[in-house]
């Protein structure tokens, strides 16, 4: 199966051996993009204008923003490129994260929550 | 598995006709042609490695047995600079691919050096970080928390570390061979390592220094 698959994908991709498709206005937006991203979740907290939970969301939304933006404009991701491998990949790969780190917050939340006496938890911050 | 009635494909047949499992010919691929898929999944496994760290740090990270919290360590500034320095080199790592596809060996080298000198910045301000840490007592064997911190932040820099020596092999490897297409296929590789580690320090700023300091 592989072999058939990577025989295609030769056929119809990229010429150039570097597989490389950027551009200055790519950088350009991504860059731009990105110290907006980054300057106002860290103004958010600095200054502590808004209330912690609303700060929190903000922060946590600019961050999947900014992923997002990063691989579309310096990793230049798109449906397309490896014939659609690359973000096959990337989607498996997100799923096992989503799993992996979910359902350890889950479980441990859990576990701690149901298996601690209250008087044994003095000791911990 | 109706494998008696499947036609088989004749490059899976030797010469007495007898099925085989692999290829009789090697197809011919040009070199380096899947390079970048390649090099793409190894990114794909570094990252759930990351997600294991992540996922620790969020089980873990408030664990601080009675010792320092987030907000009794973390300076915003300090890694508000080197937030900035990482997204710096990775504009001036594109700038030397664009270099790089237009064939200026000069030009990829100075961009290639200034995005090497950003990464040392990085590495020099983690660094000065971890000690200040370490002066404090707020050493990985302290707490919960900072095992996860120092592996997490570790790890991260560890791969910056290793992206700068990657860096130096190919100013070198370019300055002696110039922009041979092999050179070329590095070069985009590392690309995509360093911008992978700039996406990843999202995380890290995001997850741990900010909401650190909402804790």
């Amino acid at each position: 199966m592989s072999g058939h698959n990577t025989h295609d994908a030769h056929l119809d991709d990229h010429h150039d051996d570097s597989g490389y498709h950027g551009s200055y206005r790519d950088y350009l937006i991504g860059f731009i993009a990105s110290v907006v991203l980054t300057a106002i979740p860290f103004a958010l907290v600095m200054t502590g204008v808004l209330p912690v939970q609303a700060t929190a969301i903000i922060i946590v939304a600019f961050a999947a923003i900014q992923m997002v933006v990063h691989m579309v404009y310096f990793l230049h991701m798109n449906s397309k490129s490896e014939g659609g491998w690359n973000m096959l990949a990337l989607i498996f790969t997100l799923i096992i994260v989503v799993i992996a780190v979910a359902g350890s917050i889950w479980v441990m939340w859990h576990l701690n929550t149901n298996m601690m006496p209250v008087h044994t938890m003095q000791g911990m911050g | 598995m109706s494998a008696a009635h499947a036609p088989i494909n004749p490059d899976y047949v030797d010469a007495q006709g007898k099925p085989l499992w692999h290829p009789v010919h090697e197809p011919h691929l040009p070199e380096g042609h899947s390079t970048s898929l390649g090099f793409w999944m190894y990114l794909m496994s570094d990252c759930l490695i990351f997600a294991i760290l992540f996922a620790v740090y969020a089980v873990i990270g408030g664990n601080y047995a009675a010792g320092p919290a987030p907000k009794d360590l973390f300076d915003l500034n300090l890694i508000a600079v080197n937030t900035a320095m990482l997204l710096f080199s990775s504009i001036t790592y594109g700038f030397a691919m664009l270099a790089m596809m237009k064939g200026k060996i000069g030009q990829t080298l100075s961009w290639l050096a200034v995005t090497g000198l950003f990464g040392l910045a990085f590495l020099g301000i983690e660094l000065y970080e971890f000690a200040h840490l370490i002066h404090l007592d707020a050493t990985p064997q302290r707490s919960g928390f900072l095992s996860a911190f120092f592996f997490l932040v570790g790890t991260h820099g560890l791969h910056v570390t290793f992206g700068v020596i990657w860096l130096v092999t190919l100013m070198v490897q370019v300055k002696m061979k110039g922009l041979i297409p092999a050179n070329r296929r590095r070069l985009m590789c590392l690309s995509m390592f360093w911008h992978f580690l700039d996406v990843i320090w999202i995380g890290v700023f995001t997850f741990v220094y900010l909401m650190g300091m909402l804790r």
